[in-house]
Formats: C-alpha cells, structure tokens, sequence
C-alpha cells in the first residue's frame, strides 16, 4: 500500500518535477496528471503545483481554473479529496472557489525569490498533520502575485474556524493580509499555500527539510 | 524600409532580371555597396527584395562575424587537445562530454543593443535566445547566468535601464522555469550609453541525442513550429546590433525601439518541452531555432549545413500580421520560433505532439537535392541563391588595427602615486567603501527578483563563486559556471584583461570544488571600423586563446558584440568568459562562508602590490591606469588544482576566490554568507594585503585536523600560502588594525543597491 499523490502538469507549470520529488522523498508514489484530461487517475490527494500556468494571462490561475481536469478535480474536493494549491496552485484553486480570497501583487510590486519561516497555524489538516501547532518551518517563497486578500468577513470567518493554516513569521515578505501564507477551505481538505514546501526537502538543493513535513503528513494521513 | 512595406507586389526572380537597374536600399538595410556589388555578381543579376532581405541580415556584423572571424580562427587552431569536446565553434553552442553518458551545452550571448532600446523586452528576449540555441543542440535547459554591465549607479539613465533589464530577466527566466544560478553586475561610466547584457544557457542531454542544424534527405519537410511571425525585430541584426548609437539624438535611438523583439516566455516553455518530446520520439532530422536573421538564417544554414537545397513558400509562414510581405517575412525576428527537418512519414505524429502542447505548426516546404535555396510568394519565385553564399560565404574583413595613441600614457599613469590609507581607521573606512560601493555591494536586491530554486537541482547560487547544478540524482554527477570579465583591466591591457577574465572565471569553478573543463565567450567591443577598438579585439582575442591553450581548457563556442559605443566613444573592451567545471560529487561543492568556529583560515598564493585597475583606485579615486595585475597561468592552474582535490577530500570549510577588492572584501563576504566573525593578523604591509588584487589567489578555511593534508597537497603543487587566522567571533578582527562588527559590515554592504533603486 502506497500513497498515490497526483501532481497536475498545466501549460507554464514549472514545480511539477520538485513537487513529484517531494512526494517520493516523503515515501509517496507521484502520479503525473495532464491538464487537459477530465482523469484523477484514482489518486488518493492532488497537489496543484507552481508555475505560470497558461504564462499567468488573463490573471494567474484564472484559466486554469477553467481547464478539464479542474472540472473532475471541482467535485472530488467537495468530496472530500486532499488538494493541496503551491503557489500558482493556490492562486488556481481561489480562482477555481475552491478556497476564498485571492492573491495579489507583492507590496513592492517585484517578484521575490527568498527563503522564509512560517509559522504553522493549524496542524488539523490533512497537508500539516505532521507539525505541531506554532512550530516554525523554513520554505521558499518565489512569486510576483503572492500577497494573500479577501474581505474582512472573510478574514474574520478564516481566523474564527482555525482555517488560516500558515502564517509568515517575523517580518510579512508580500504583505498579505494578517501576514496569511496559506488557508485552508471549510472542510479542510484544501490548502493552498503560497511559499514553496517542496524547495524545501533535501539540504543539497533545497532551504533545509523543513518543507518535507507537509509531504509526510499527506503520505500518513492517506494511509492512516 | 518604407521601400519594402509599400511594393505593391513581390519583386520576383523575373523581374529582377528584367530591372537590372533599379534602385534598392542596400544603404538603409546595412550593406555598402562593395557588398551589393558582391550581392549581385554571385547571383548575376540583381538581387529580389527577398534576397536582399536575406544577404541584409546574414551579411550583418552580427550574424557573419565579418570583421571577426580571421581573429576568431584563433580558438580552434590554439585549443588545447580536448577528449571532452564533442561539438564546437560554429554550432548553436558547444557541447562537452562530462562522463556517465551526459553530455552538456552552453553558451553565452549578448543583448546589448536592444537592452538600451527597451530594457525590459531586450534582455527578456536575451534570455530566451540564448535557451533556444541550447535547446536546438537537443538539450534540455537547466539554468542561465546573466553577466551586467550598466553606466554609473547613480545616473539618472541607469534608473531607467537596470530596474528593467533585472525585471525582463526575472520575468522571462522565471516563467520558464530556469533558476538563475549567477553571474555578475558592474557600473562603469563607459556603459552609460551601451549597458551589457550577456545571458549565459547550460542545457544537458544524453551524448546520443546530440542534434545537428542540418537539413538532409531530399523530400522531407521543411517545419516552421512556435509563434506566429509578425513585425517585431525586422532589422534587429542588421540595423540595430551592427552598428554603433547616435551621440545624444535620443529620437534617433528611439526610432529603434520597433527593431526590438518581443518576447512570450509562456509559448517558450512550451517549445522547451514540445522539443524534447520530438526528440524523445525521434521525429527530428535537423533541428535550428530562429535567432537573429529569423526564418532566412534558420532555411540558409539548414541547408548550407546538410549541403541540400530548399523549396520554401513563403505564403505559409503564419503571421500575427497579415500585412507582411516576403522580404518582411524573412528579416523578421519574432521570438519562440524554431525550425525543424521531418521525414514525410513523420509528419502527423510531429503535428500531433506540438498540437498537445499548443504549439502551431506549420509545413512550409521541403528539402531538395537542387543545392538551392528557392523561396516562393503566392506561386512566384522571389528567392533562388546558393545557401552557402548566405551562410558561409559572407564578407571577411581585415579591418585596420592599431594600438591606440593613449595606451602608453594610460600605462604611465601608475596608481603607485594615489595616497594610501595607513593608520587603522583609514584602512577600516576603505574597507566599508569600497564594501559599499554598488560594484561591489550585496546584489540580492538583483538576484531576490529571479528563481533559483526551480527544478530543485540548485546546488549554488548567488552569491556563491559559481553556480552549480545537480546533473544526475543518483550519481551526484554535477556542474559549475562561473562567468567573468573586468573592463579596467582590459582597458589597460587587452591581452592580459582576457586572460585575467579566464583565469578568475577559472578559479571561481574550482573554488566552487568543480574541475574546469570548457569555456564560453562573450567579446564586448566598440565599432570594428576604429583601428583602435580593433587592435583591443585582436589582442583579446590572442590572449585568450593562448590562456585557453595552457589552462588546457577549449573555447566550444560564444558571441562577438560590436559597435558598443556612443558616437565615437567606446566601452572599454570588455571579453566576458564562462568556465564549465564538472563536479564528480556535487556533494563535495565548496561555499564561501566561514559556518564552522576555529577553523584555520590560510591565503593562498603570492600577493605583490597590484592596483592598476583595482576597486580601490577606481573606487576611492576615480583613477584608471598603470598595468592590471600579473597573469599567472601556471599559478592559477596549480590553485585550481588544490581547491578541487581538497574539496574531493573534504578538507576545507569555506572557500573563495580573490578579485575585485581583493582579501578585504574576500573575508567580508566570507563573514556575511556564513553569519560568522574571524580574526586575522596579516603578514606583511595591511594595505597591500588587503586591497592588491594579485591573480591567482583564494582564501580558504580549513575543517579541524585538515591542516597536515592541506599542507601536503599545497606543497605537492607548489602553492604557497599564509596562516591568516582563525573563523569565529561576531566582527570581522584584523589584528592591531582595526575591527569591524558583522552588523555594521551587513549594514554596509545591503544598503546600497536598494538605497539606489528602491
């Protein structure tokens, strides 16, 4: 028994290798999904990777989130199936409604590359099981459209439900709202997460292992 | 070219017959009238349009290397003797075999021109030339470099054109899911008007799937694949890079701006991976990607290449611009192009896999064995040439070349008179200028705008002395770059400038722990056409070659940039060199800063007192003259030679190359990237220690108990070396001189570039 993790590859997705990487580092089996078949390949979670899917036209994430395998992906999340948004994967599942609010411009208007600690707000999801709730986890964050908004009723349901799942630590690097760096939808079962965990899971390529920990605890949780 | 735009119809192969006389505008199109002459003898008639088109652009500066290439015959007919050289000069990029079965590319390009034009869309579309070239080798790309040269920080026109260059590179390299591993960023006022911006590609494949740029079989397609063309860069070759910028007419220079491309990172990356999944299926016969010169150089060189002939219909090409004529058509330099040969048979399973990846493409015609190159609009002929005459056969010149009058003067003017700062203080205050001088100021404000994480083979980085990528996850198999060039020295000395480019560019490899193994060049030059400029080509280009010849490492291939000056003012002659060093084990790489306390750090090799074209004299007054530093080729080689067998060996703990700034900046930067203090007594006279810039020279730290077997190794090789001090501590500590708190040494060092651009 394996976890089967199905990594999707759009048009401009660039982290789909690290991400598979990151999944087989964690003891999973990574299953290569193609955008533009309406097939989940039986997977047991899916991790939208980072990119410039469809080169960020339009909005980023905004056509994607009208490509073929969203459309299967839409009902198995409803369903209840671990989907986990990385960077233009986040902004893909916001544009898909799949998680509230949406990424903006960083505050300095330039894309940023560098590594930084978040804080792990929420171990109650099926993507952060294996941390505890405070514990601080180095990541890399590398986007233009990385500043996380939405309406103050938003913001106040996500703080009141435990669904703000990560937040940046020390100094906000985008200027998300409430330094937000990843959220989790109403059943917990999607998260999107702006910095990237799977830059993060060897210490000869990566900011350290610290990001390994959302791959193990989808690995466990799908095998629990 | 108003000329072209307005014909009414096509000037075919008949009525050129039938006009002899007529007048064209070979002047406006770049080409003087020996060569028009020329033009026409060889074909016996006068050229169509199209053909002129295409004699415009191929005959350029930029594409025939006319006023280079006697000089450039040099790199093969020096290189030294090199098992690993599997494709070189004169290919799309070199290609060296670096064992296990891989083989890598790499190459380094300019921008230049556009990148004054148009910032943004010039180095953007630097970037994704240069991919191409690596991906028309059958590569896959896995990284770029991009070596910067801008006029003075503070300059009004540096705000305007270093923010956009960083932010094109940023947004074409990133899109395209390439970390950028390095490179280097430079000020001098002789770039205020001619910034350089060269990109540096390194792609890997297996040694079997080496593609060649050659058409073959006659009656196999001829396939245009990748974006539409339209009339973005018409004249980029011809009328924007081959020729130097106007004094001050900023309209003039401004009307250039259409001359420059327009890039579409999005359909790049999906050439990249449409490409490697036709090679995969071995769909491809010859494959070339559309640069420069367009849809003429991709059709002259393929054929030229395989010795065949041509038959285009240059009604097929898609445009973006219905309105296109054919002469339009072929001088055109839309960007995301790429040409390729397809057996018949092949044809629907090549549609099939550019369809899944989105990518047009288009059968435009065939492969003949006539041994001509015939292009036809609408059923009429408008181009019948002998590819070979467009491709190999330009011009050669031997353009005058001439010491320049002020290179004794220059030579004369020695730094040994400029005062010197002596007491502690002093030294201390020249230490945290030059440390803060944007030349030499921390460049994260630069490298935090590009993705080098992506891929996750990123083994070094910014600010290491080389980048280096893992090739083989299982093996460790691995790669390093560094890329160097120092226009002072070479201003002083051409010969010994580019031999001090490739000796640091050398070094920074092996201090990285890579062997080095090949290299790549860009020259940067003014205009040909001034015998000055040229004796700097010529003397640049001897020097390297001969350095190439003893480091033993072969020039696979690079990029001649002339005409970088304004009016009659040229850069300083600036070659820029990348070294390819192999890593057997990445794991073993070596990285600047000091992460262990009391480790043992020696300076290694001879220092005299060096400072003609050093950042002190340039930095503290402005001064430019004397002699550059000594080259040291024997030196250098047996530095390389330690750092690489103790790095295999594991002796050291940090490792950096001596240049720019010389040891004080070296220790600085080792004390920020490692987050740790030293404390060190120099050996000799402060300043001559801490500011010469003496080549052949690294600083290291050694792992406990390493001491006995660094010696051995130093001795077996001949390198000296001085016992500095130790790591440790909270300040940078030269003993008796002065102290200098990490903080304050941070604080320094990251202020200044985005003091400058926010």
């Amino acid at each position: 028994m394996t976890a089967r993790i199905g990594v999707v590859t759009f048009p401009g997705s660039l982290d789909d290798v690290d991400a598979e990487r990151a999944v087989r580092l964690a003891g999973g089996t990574p299953v290569p999904l193609w955008h533009a078949e309406r097939d989940l390949r039986g997977v047991d979670a899916v991790i939208l990777p980072g990119g410039f899917s469809y080169g960020d036209y339009l909005r980023c994430g905004a056509i994607a989130a009208f490509s073929p395998v969203m459309a299967e992906l839409r009902p198995a999340a409803h369903a209840g199936l671990p989907v986990l948004g990385i960077c233009n994967g986040f902004q893909i599942l916001c544009e898909a409604h799949l998680l509230p609010g949406a990424l903006t411009r960083n505050e300095r208007l330039r894309f940023i590359n560098s590594e930084v600690t978040i804080r792990i707000e929420s171990a109650g999801t099926a993507w952060t099981s294996h941390f505890a709730a405070g514990e601080e986890v180095t990541v890399v964050l590398k986007s233009g459209e990385g500043a996380y908004v939405a309406d103050e009723a938003t913001i106040k349901d996500l703080r009141s439900s435990g669904r703000i799942v990560a937040r940046y630590s020390g100094s906000n690097p985008n200027g998300s709202l409430g330094a937000i760096a990843a959220v989790a939808s109403q059943a917990g079962n999607v998260v999107g997460l702006m910095p990237h965990p799977e830059h993060a899971v060897d210490e000869l390529t990566g900011a350290g292992t610290g990001g390994r920990g959302f791959f193990e605890s989808i690995v466990a949780s799908v095998l629990a | 070219m108003s000329e072209l735009t307005t014909a009414p119809a096509a000037d075919t192969v008949t009525d050129a017959a039938a006009t002899p006389d007529r007048d064209q505008p070979y002047a406006a199109l770049g080409l003087t009238s020996a060569e028009y002459a020329s033009i026409a003898a060889q074909l016996g008639r006068r050229p169509t349009e199209s053909e002129l088109a295409i004699y415009s652009v191929m005959w350029s500066e930029h594409c025939s290397y006319k006023s280079s290439r006697a000089y450039l015959r040099q790199f093969g007919a020096k290189a030294p003797p090199s098992a690993a050289l599997l494709a070189g000069i004169g290919q799309n990029a070199g290609v060296v075999d670096i064992g296990q079965g891989y083989a890598v590319t790499f190459k380094i390009e300019s921008h230049n021109h556009p990148s004054y034009v148009e910032p943004f869309q010039g180095a953007a579309t630097g970037v994704g030339g240069i991919v191409r070239d690596i991906l028309a080798m059958g590569a896959r790309p896995v990284a770029i470099l991009d070596s910067l040269r801008f006029g003075p920080a503070d300059a009004p026109d540096t705000k305007r054109v270093l923010p956009g260059v960083v932010a094109g590179i940023s947004f074409y390299g990133n899109c395209l899911g390439l970390p950028n591993i390095g490179g280097e960023l430079a000020f001098d006022p002789c770039y205020a008007g001619n910034p350089l911006v060269n990109a540096l590609c390194v792609g890997v494949m297996r040694r079997e799937d080496l593609k060649a740029a050659k058409a073959s079989g006659p009656g196999n397609k001829v396939v245009l694949f990748g974006s539409p063309t339209g009339p973005d860069g018409i004249g980029g070759a011809s009328v924007l890079a081959s020729a130097s910028f106007g004094t001050g007419a900023a309209g003039e220079d401004r009307a250039k701006r259409p001359n420059v491309q327009v890039g579409d990172p999005f359909m790049e990356k999906l050439l990249i991976e449409c490409c490697l999944e036709l090679f995969a299926a071995g769909l491809v016969v010859g494959i070339q990607d559309l640069g420069a010169a367009g849809v003429s150089c991709a059709t002259a060189e393929l054929a030229a290449g395989g010795q065949v002939g041509m038959r285009v219909r240059l009604d097929a090409v898609p445009l973006r611009d219905p309105a296109l004529g054919p002469a339009e058509i072929l001088m055109s330099e839309s960007q995301e192009r790429m040409m390729a040969i397809v057996e018949p048979g092949d044809i629907g399973r090549f549609l099939e896999i550019c369809a899944r990846w989105d990518v047009p493409a288009t059968v435009i015609g065939e492969v003949t064995d006539g041994g001509r190159l015939e292009m036809t609009w609408h059923g009429e002929q408008v181009v019948d040439i002998a590819p070979g005459s467009a491709a190999d056969d330009g011009p050669v010149y031997q353009r005058p070349a001439v010491r320049p009058a002020d290179q004794d003067e220059l030579a004369a003017s020695d730094p040994a008179v400029l005062p010197r700062p002596a007491s502690g203080a002093e030294l201390r205050a020249t230490l945290l200028s030059l440390l803060g001088s944007p030349g030499l100021a921390d460049k994260t404000w630069v490298t935090e705008q590009y993705d080098r994480h992506v891929r996750g083979d990123t083994v070094l980085a910014m600010p290491q002395d080389a980048g280096a990528i893992r090739v083989d996850e299982r093996t460790h198999l691995g790669v390093a770059l560094a890329t160097d060039g120092n226009g002072r020295y070479s201003r002083l000395d051409p010969y010994a400038g580019a031999q001090l480019a490739l000796a640091e560019a050398y070094r920074n490899v092996a201090a990285a722990g890579a062997v080095p193994l090949a290299v790549t060049n860009c020259l940067n030059f003014g205009s040909p056409e001034d015998p000055a400029v040229m004796w700097q080509f010529a003397e640049a280009v001897r020097g390297l070659a001969d350095a190439c010849a003893t480091l033993g490492v072969p020039v696979t291939g690079g990029n001649v940039s002339f005409y970088n000056q304004t009016g009659a003012v040229p850069i300083h002659p600036t070659p820029v060199v990348g070294v390819l060093g192999v890593h057997q084990d990445v794991r073993h790489r070596l990285t600047i800063g000091f992460d262990g306390d009391g480790d043992t750090i020696l300076l290694l090799g001879r220092t005299a007192a060096e400072f003609g074209g050093s950042a002190w004299a340039h930095v503290r007054h402005g001064h430019l003259g004397g002699r550059p530093p000594a080259v040291d080729l024997a030196a250098e080689r047996a530095l390389a030679a330690v750092l690489t067998a103790a790095a295999e060996a594991g002796l050291l703990s940090a490792a950096h190359d001596l240049s720019d700034g010389g040891l004080a900046i070296a220790l600085a930067e080792c004390c920020l990237a490692g987050g740790r203090g030293c404390q060190v007594t120099l050996p000799g006279d402060a300043f001559t220690l801490l500011f010469s810039e003496s080549a052949a020279r690294a600083v290291v730290a050694l792992r406990p108990g390493a001491d006995a077997a660094v010696t051995a190794l130093r001795s077996s090789h001949g390198v000296p070396a001085a016992i500095l001090g130790r790591t440790g501590g909270t300040a940078l500590d030269v003993a008796g001189t002065f102290t200098i708190p990490l903080p304050e040494l941070a604080g320094v060092h990251r202020a200044t570039l985005p003091a400058l651009f926010g």
